[in-house]
């Protein structure tokens, strides 16, 4: 009996992949171990190994095929003395039209052969109801579709090339091109004098950043993940944050700390947790969290410019997918200016971040019910647009806050006692924080989904303060 | 232990501070250069001993950390250093100002908390800075000045400049893991800065030997290829001569290098020190035997270079320079309340501004 080789996950965002290069051909007898193809995702090209003994059957994917499904069979390797015919995999139902708009991938093209894997509204390429939100670029600007990744990346190269005391440091931002690519080909646009690769020590190299940034730089300092700067807390509070008050206006720290933050998939308690609210709790620091590609670019091209410690947080899942964004020389989206991605008038759903796709799922199911969400993306978290917040609960008279953070001590806490303070007489509902669960992050799927917050848990939180 | 490429490394020496070693260097010193570092010294001690005072009388808050004892340390790297040079060191700050030509008045003002503060108030003994004297301050974690010290010599290595940056230190912050995260990135990317250990020999109350079996101190910089060497801080001329090859060495392009400089606090680790960790005797025989102001002020007498009364004429000038300072902080107004929100966050660089006025 033939067996099926599957495209495999090689990483634990990926959910599809490129098959770059075939090494083997029908009729070639491979052993475990033995490279069957090199396949590429949006943060690397990896060899894959055979774990099976056997003869190639066919090759169900030809080379170059971009958006391959993670599980879909790639391949079929035949037992000993079977014929490439009999083991031909019973016909595949054809890629279903896809969910709506959601099934589209990153190239617009999905692969024969490969079934579609139903994705959920979080995964889904961003196309909601532009009309709902005032417009940020003039009106008739052109827009190019692009990933987060990919905006980030234009962010930087387009500062870099504006102002030469703009630099890059962080693990593998240079010849690795990335930990998660986002500084692909800058090392090959700036040289390594502005792209520059430091060894492993947190504490260390941010330290030099906040020297390098009162010493008249503009230094951008990539942690792969936010996770690791815990161990360079102390340079980033009390050395980046504090020390324009300290010397009494003297001395600014321009400098942006960026890097993925919150959960990614299936890496556990030390590499998952969104720290959006220990750093809105520091004055001096400014903190951006962006949802879409276009606030991805905007926001860090803002960041960048900024005489002020910015910590700038990422999202590993939200790297790979694609929004519009405006086509436009220098595009840059101010701080403390919330985005209202959805109008309605039934409850304000506030987010940022990722904790959008859930609000917008969220929104998306609610107007199925009858309820009309208006969802509002932070965007940056301090300053905190609070004033955008009171005027739609001012409107709507209840309020769903969604993070993926821990609850304690949470952005939404401080909403919510925003809320209370200020708009007391306005609220119909108490507010309702949807939140990470008061957890370490489980390894286990199962625990992980409980873990997190989800657009379900945000239905029933807004059916609750509209007492549906 | 010192790198083969580095011939100028001198080997290492395991003793205490040398006994009395004369002018150290060997150089010629000129009668203008020691009156320079007897007065820039003394200025130091007064003033401290002065701050020390205004503690007492509850003027003073908080943490207040005196140099007392190490004032040749601070005066012969000074002495090493060409203008452009940066320096940054830790809490123990107060002498590295009043060396690097930062005004005393303001500096006293600021340990008041007053608005003629250099930090106009808010930032205390321990953080001060001064974008004309370029100096970084004043740091209160222990060994975060280290990283940043490193940060300010990579930004003069960016900016192509061949300015240096003193990175002070002491003995205590030498056990701290971010010194070696910085020592490798230092000397891995060349960076022009001058690490000063300042060993005074205790961290707090805690001895070096009973700290580490390390036995040397810059002995630890040979791991990551960065030559350096030990230095009497008791002795101004031997400082200055250590320093200027230490600068030479980053001047040149050659990366960092490590001066651990032997000295000696002779008042307590803040003002609220138990002083049981080491004895009266110890800290008295420090004084009467190795004090390195008194050790210039024999230099200058016995070389004929100055009489008693040129000496006491100087001490009479420091003196009214401190008063001053101290009239000053006392009479110096409070911040205004409005201060508490300001300068949380920049609307422009504020060090570019200064770099541009200086351009």
């Amino acid at each position: 009996m033939a067996t099926e080789i599957l495209m495999p996950a090689l990483s634990p965002t990926m959910e599809e992949g490129t098959l770059a290069k075939w090494l083997v051909k029908p009729g070639d007898a491979v052993k475990s171990g033995d490279i069957l193809a090199e396949i590429e995702t949006d943060k690397a090209t990896m060899e894959f190994e055979a774990v099976d003994e056997g003869t190639v059957g066919e090759l169900l994917v030809s080379e170059g095929t971009e958006g391959v499904k993670v599980n879909a069979p790639i391949a079929t390797l035949l037992a000993e003395g079977e014929e490439a015919d009999e083991a031909k995999p019973a016909a595949q139902p054809a890629a279903e039209p896809g969910k709506g708009e959601s099934a589209k991938d990153e190239t617009g093209e999905a692969p024969e052969r490969v079934p579609a894997v139903a994705k959920s509204a979080v995964e889904s390429v961003e196309t909601r109801d532009p009309a709902a939100e005032a417009p940020e670029w003039p009106e008739g600007t052109a827009m190019k579709t692009m990933t987060v990744r990919e905006a980030l990346r234009e962010a930087m190269a387009e500062e870099m090339e504006r102002d030469e005391t703009v630099f890059l440091m962080g693990e593998e931002v240079g010849e690795y091109q990335g930990a998660y690519k986002i500084s692909q080909c800058l090392l090959e646009q700036f040289g390594a004098r502005r792209v520059v690769d430091t060894p492993i020590t947190e504490h260390g190299f941010t330290g030099i950043g906040v020297g390098a940034a009162f010493g008249g730089l503009r230094p951008i300092v990539e942690f792969m993940t936010f996770n690791f700067a815990m161990q360079a807390m102390d340079q980033i509070v009390n050395s980046a944050a504090k020390t324009l008050y300290m010397s009494g206006g003297q001395m600014g720290c321009p400098i942006v700390f960026r890097g993925p933050n919150g959960a990614a998939a299936r890496v556990a308690a030390q590499h998952s947790q969104d720290y959006a609210a220990w750093y809105a709790h520091i004055p001096g620091l400014k903190v951006v969290q962006p949802y879409s590609a276009a606030d991805a670019k905007g926001l860090l091209k803002t960041a960048i410019r900024d005489p002020n410690p910015i910590i700038f947080l990422e999202n590993e899942i939200l790297y790979g997918r694609s929004f519009e964004v405006p086509d436009l020389e220098d595009f840059t989206v101010p701080f403390g200016k919330a985005k209202i991605a959805r109008k309605g008038r039934d409850v304000t759903i506030v987010s940022f971040g990722i904790g959008m796709a859930h609000a917008l799922e969220a929104a998306e199911k609610l107007a199925g019910d009858g309820i009309e969400a208006e969802v509002i993306d932070l965007r940056t978290l301090r300053p905190m647009d609070t004033a955008a917040v009171i005027e739609s609960v001012k409107r709507t008279n209840r309020c769903v806050t969604v993070e993926e953070g821990f609850p304690v001590g949470s952005i939404g806490n401080h909403i919510s006692a925003v809320l209370m303070e200020q708009a007391f007489d306005w609220l119909d509902a108490p507010v309702i924080n949807c939140t990470g669960k008061d957890v370490p992050m489980p390894y286990a799927a199962n625990l992980e989904r409980l873990a997190l917050v989800t657009a379900d848990e945000v239905v029933q939180a807004v059916k609750q303060v509209t007492y549906r | 232990m010192a790198r083969a490429a580095s011939p100028r490394t001198a080997a290492p020496r395991e003793e205490a501070p040398a006994q009395g070693s004369g002018n150290g260097g060997g150089a010629n010193v000129s009668k203008d250069e020691l009156l320079k570092y007897y007065r820039e010294m003394l200025l130091i001690r007064r003033f401290e001993e002065k701050a020390g005072q205004l503690y007492g009388m509850g003027l003073i808050g908080g943490f207040c950390h005196l140099y007392i004892g190490q004032e040749a340390v601070v005066v012969g790297l000074e002495a090493a250093a060409q203008e452009g040079d940066k320096r940054i060191t830790s809490y123990r700050d107060h002498g590295h100002m009043l060396a690097s030509g930062m005004n005393p008045r303001g500096v006293m003002a600021e340990l008041t908390g007053r608005i003629d503060g250099y930090s106009k108030g808010k930032g205390g003994s321990m953080h001060m800075f001064s974008r004309e004297k370029h100096f970084y301050g004043g740091h209160g974690i222990v060994a975060a000045q280290v990283p940043i010290g490193a940060g300010l010599a990579f930004a003069d290595k960016y900016l192509g400049n061949d300015n240096v940056t003193f990175t002070y230190f002491g003995d205590g912050a030498a056990n701290q893991g971010q010194v070696y995260e910085t020592y490798n990135m230092a000397e891995l990317w060349s960076l022009p800065v001058v690490f000063v250990i300042e060993n005074n020999q205790y961290a707090m109350g805690t001895s070096v030997r009973r700290s580490t079996k390390s036995r040397t101190l810059y002995g630890r910089g040979e791991a990551f290829g960065i030559p350096g060497e030990q230095v009497d801080g008791m002795d101004v001329l031997a400082v200055k001569a250590a320093g200027e090859k230490a600068v030479a060495h980053c001047r040149a392009g050659n990366g960092p290098y490590i001066l651990e400089v032997m000295t000696y606090r002779y008042r307590g680790h803040s003002m609220s020190d138990p002083a049981k960790y080491r004895t009266r005797e110890e800290v008295q025989k420090m004084r009467d035997e190795r004090d390195a102001i008194e050790h210039v002020r024999q230099l200058l007498l016995s070389g004929g270079h100055a009489s008693e009364d040129d000496l006491k004429a100087v001490d009479k000038e420091i003196r009214e320079i401190v008063n001053d300072s101290a009239d000053f902080a006392r009479e110096s107004p409070e911040p205004p309340v409005e201060e508490l929100w300001t300068d949380i966050y920049a609307d422009t660089i504020p060090q570019a501004e200064a770099a541009d006025r200086n351009a």
